[in-house]
């Protein structure tokens, strides 16, 4: 065997890894060498970094009905107009490339990708996507539209969780992913000002690089756009550390449907000068109007980061881990995420990576220490660990000794998405519940799947449901429930709806933490909301969007 | 069957996920507030040397020593190797500075250890991440006058005999001999465990000696001086073009087709 250096082990981890994009590296007197390992290689130290396979491919065979078909209670709003040839001519002649439209005319297939969510449980029938490259080619776009009533769909890295992102009808499709730069960083602020279309990882890569990083960070990093982000205000695996996005941003450029293009691209942390219209435009899952530039505050990248495993015996001790980790790591605690028992088997079984420990638990919790001080952040996790070893309240546990032990041990948190949907499909909630009941919701809903008889796991194939599984941002008090599925079933979505939202609303939950509503939730939110409170979003949207153009029939009812 | 006394050296690097920098005045990778963690291989090392224990009667690998020559945070690198199950460690403490000693030093040291410690079997990685020099396994066995398999994916203890299964270009070779015996390590070999929380405690306990370089018979400077370190040229970015017949033509005019 040739002499295999640290750039062929990177070249070996990269090519099977979502998560590494990095630049090749170097090292003095390293022999470079040419050859890359056979990508079969197995039981490599570097094969323990090896991300999911593509487990999506599998489920890519299966169709998406349409959301059309599917939902017949939704219809087509006849205000809208259909899109024309003149359209298509119109807005070809405003793009400046030609790139930028994909037309049915020209490659139907390609529009499949813009037409399908995610989840692979939505399926809108556009015709058209548009990739303008600037606010002004937004512009024209919209004013266009508005004038003559047609209806589009903002769209970043169509990850959204909740059907938001794609059309429900023909609705035009804006995706802002030819709008990917970089403006401006400065590095003493740590203010970064961006395109919307710039995806997370690469705004991430960039900040790594000058010593900062962005303050989210979520399973689908390399796909979802800033822009989308900041539209569903998303929260992700660090929002315990660094906030949330309506801390973090602090100007948006927007274009709303009649053409204006709002500039609003702030780099101050304070400015209390009139509405804060920002806030608008974050969460508002593309109803009023589309984001094109974000500016946002970056705090510096910690140089000492810790991440460490356990298995626990039960929700009481994962409670009782999570006050003790609140208390003894105090401000360097980034993430405490939970993953129930089950959820490790699905990603063991779609994997095959061996358990992180000799034995499976009830629930497993991942934490994340960031600090400035490596020494000062050790002697905190030692102490911790001494204690929640010494009063048994975790079983086992492991902390990862190197970066790629840390990687691999978030998979086993990030990978759980894809894990899902490995079958098929998932049911998704994503809900927000007092501490105190947090894990209750999966037994009851476990239970209530056992009675109905719909469970088969993993192997048994008659049966829609593989099980009922639970993770979620403990940290924040955010779960989600996921009821992986080999098929859609109606039976299934019966037995969770609004039985799911009913309970959620008598704890006084969020039926939605951080996904959003899009078209999935959009006619629960007043299990959360009161009808006031809805009354005036209303209102909101009517004064940015009085046609009703931007994302319909998404978010909220609108009557 | 033979009783099995292991060293195992291990070394600190930069972790390999993490990309180095050269520093400014060109002589060295900066190492300073850079992540660093055991050279993979050395990971390697240590896990076959547990599995050796773990496969065979209790008796048969009477004591797994590790050793790391290196600066003082290499302490926290054999920590990792006891976490994961060597029972002792000795550091030779060296300062931490941009010139890295030589294979030859390195192997010297090694061979004092093994003679005084009465070792009779050491795995190494087959080289380190850092200065992919692959050279101290080989001279280590030249200066012990053992027998030794470089590159292992497979090590089978049979009673005095060690079989290896080494990985030689474009297929494997199969190689048997008398212990004692240095032996390398390749990437297939196996696949490191993780330390578990108890033995991460219980390795603060064992035992970590601590040495000097001066306590061997090595001279201290290196024979080859670093002249200059450099960076591969940074990749050209790449270019769009807007549909097929773009591309095509782009790849007629690079030459490609
Ligand atoms: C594997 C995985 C893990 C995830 N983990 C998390 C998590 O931990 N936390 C979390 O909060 N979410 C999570 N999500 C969901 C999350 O909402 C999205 O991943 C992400 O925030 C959406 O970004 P996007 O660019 O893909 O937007 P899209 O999916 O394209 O769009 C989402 C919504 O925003 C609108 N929109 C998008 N871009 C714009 C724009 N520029 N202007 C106006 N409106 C726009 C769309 O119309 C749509 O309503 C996860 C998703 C996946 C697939």
């Amino acid at each position: 065997m040739q002499s295999l250096s640290r750039a062929t082990l990177r070249a070996l981890v990269r090519s099977n890894a979502t998560r590494a994009t990095y630049s090749s590296r170097t090292a003095p007197g390293r022999i470079l060498s040419s050859r890359v390992l056979p990508l079969n290689a197995t039981a490599t130290p570097a094969s323990r970094e090896f991300a999911t396979q593509s487990t999506r491919c599998y489920v890519a065979s299966k169709e998406v009905k349409f959301t059309a078909d599917n939902y017949p209670n939704v219809q087509r709003d006849p205000r809208f107009s259909k899109l024309t040839r003149e359209d298509v001519d119109y807005f070809k002649s405003v793009l400046s490339s030609q790139s930028s439209i994909i037309d049915a005319q020209d490659d139907a297939s390609e529009l499949e990708g813009f037409n399908t969510d995610w989840v692979r449980k939505y399926r809108g029938q556009s015709q058209l996507v548009l990739k303008p490259k600037s606010a002004g080619e937004v512009s024209k776009i919209l004013k266009y539209c508005n004038d003559r009533n047609l209806a589009v769909v903002p769209q970043g890295g169509n990850t959204g969780l909740v059907g938001g992102s794609v059309p429900v009808f023909d609705e035009i499709v804006i995706s802002l992913a030819a709008m990917n730069s970089i403006r401006s960083f400065d590095e003493v602020s740590g203010v970064l000002v961006c395109d919307a279309g710039v995806i997370l990882e690469s705004a991430d890569s960039y900040l790594r690089e000058r010593n900062h990083i962005f303050p989210l960070d979520l399973g689908a990093k390399g796909s979802c756009h800033v822009g989308g982000n900041v539209a569903t205000n998303a929260g992700g695996l660090r929002l315990l550390r660094y906030g949330s996005l309506h801390g973090t941003v602090l100007g948006v450029e927007a274009v709303l449907p009649d053409g204006t293009i709002l500039h609003d691209l702030q780099t101050l942390r304070k400015n209390n000068t009139g509405f804060d219209l920002k806030q608008i435009f974050i969460g508002s899952e593309g109803t009023v109007g589309i984001i094109t530039g974000i500016s946002i505050l970056c705090p510096r990248r910690s140089n000492a980061v810790n991440t460490a495993y356990f298995g626990l015996d039960s929700f009481d001790h994962v409670k009782r881990a999570f006050t003790k980790a609140k208390k003894d790591l105090g401000e360097i605690l980034s993430a405490f995420e939970l993953m129930d028992g089950l959820t490790q088997d699905l990603f063991h079984k779609t994997t095959g990576k061996p358990y992180p420990l000799s034995d499976r638990y009830p629930f497993h919790v991942l934490i994340e220490t960031s600090g400035s001080n490596g020494e000062h952040d050790s002697a905190k996790l030692e102490a911790f660990l001494e204690e929640v070893m010494g009063e048994e309240i975790v079983a086992d546990g492991t902390v990862a000794q190197d970066e790629t032990q840390a990687q691999t041990l978030w998979r086993w948190r990030e990978g759980l998405p894809e894990a899902c949907a490995h079958w098929g499909g998932t049911y998704k909630y994503d809900v927000s519940i007092p501490l105190n009941d947090f894990y209750t919701l999966i037994e009851d809903c476990r239970k209530l799947f056992d009675d109905a008889g719909l469970v088969g796991g993993m192997e048994d194939d008659s049966k829609p449901v593989i099980g009922v599984v639970g993770w979620g941002h403990m940290g924040d008090s955010n779960l989600h429930l996921n009821v992986p599925v080999r098929w859609y079933d109606k039976k299934v979505e019966g037995l969770l709806e609004p039985w799911v939202y009913e309970w959620i609303e008598k704890r006084k939950g969020s039926i939605s933490a951080e996904h959003g509503l899009g078209f999935a939730k959009r006619d629960f939110v007043q299990y959360s909301r009161d009808e006031t409170a809805l009354e005036i979003m209303r209102r909101v949207k009517n004064t940015f969007d009085p046609k009703g153009i931007m994302n319909p029939y998404k978010y909220i009812p609108t009557d | 069957m033979s009783t099995l006394r292991i060293l195992v050296p291990v070394k600190r690097v930069i972790d390999y996920a993490v990309k180095p920098r050269v520093n400014k005045s060109q002589t060295a990778v900066e190492i300073a507030g850079v992540k660093h963690s055991m050279n993979p291989f050395d990971e390697l090392s240590v896990e076959e040397s547990v599995r050796l224990r773990e496969k065979h009667t209790p008796k048969t690998v009477e004591d797994i020593l590790a050793i790391s020559i290196g600066p003082p945070k290499a302490a926290d690198t054999l920590r990792t190797a006891m976490a994961m199950g060597c029972d002792r460690s000795i550091h030779v403490e060296v300062p931490e500075k941009d010139e890295m000693l030589e294979p030859l030093q390195v192997a010297k040291v090694l061979k004092e250890v093994v003679e005084k410690e009465g070792r009779n079997l050491v795995i190494l990685g087959k080289q380190s991440i850092d200065d992919d020099s692959s050279q101290t396994g080989q001279m280590l066995a030249g200066l012990l006058g053992w027998g030794q398999a470089c590159g292992a994916s497979e090590v089978v203890l049979d009673g005095e005999y060690l079989k290896v299964t080494k990985e030689v270009d474009g297929g494997t070779e199969v190689v048997k001999g008398k212990l004692p015996m240095v032996v390398t390590t390749d990437l297939r070999l196996n696949e490191p465990r993780y330390a578990s929380l108890p033995n991460i405690m219980k390795a603060k306990k064992k035992k970590l000696e601590k040495k000097k370089l001066e306590d061997f018979q090595v001279r201290a400077e290196n024979r080859l001086k670093n002249l200059k370190v450099t960076e591969p040229p940074p990749r050209q970015g790449g270019g769009k073009v807007d549909n097929v017949d773009g591309l095509i033509s782009k790849l007629k005019e690079l030459g490609a087709l």
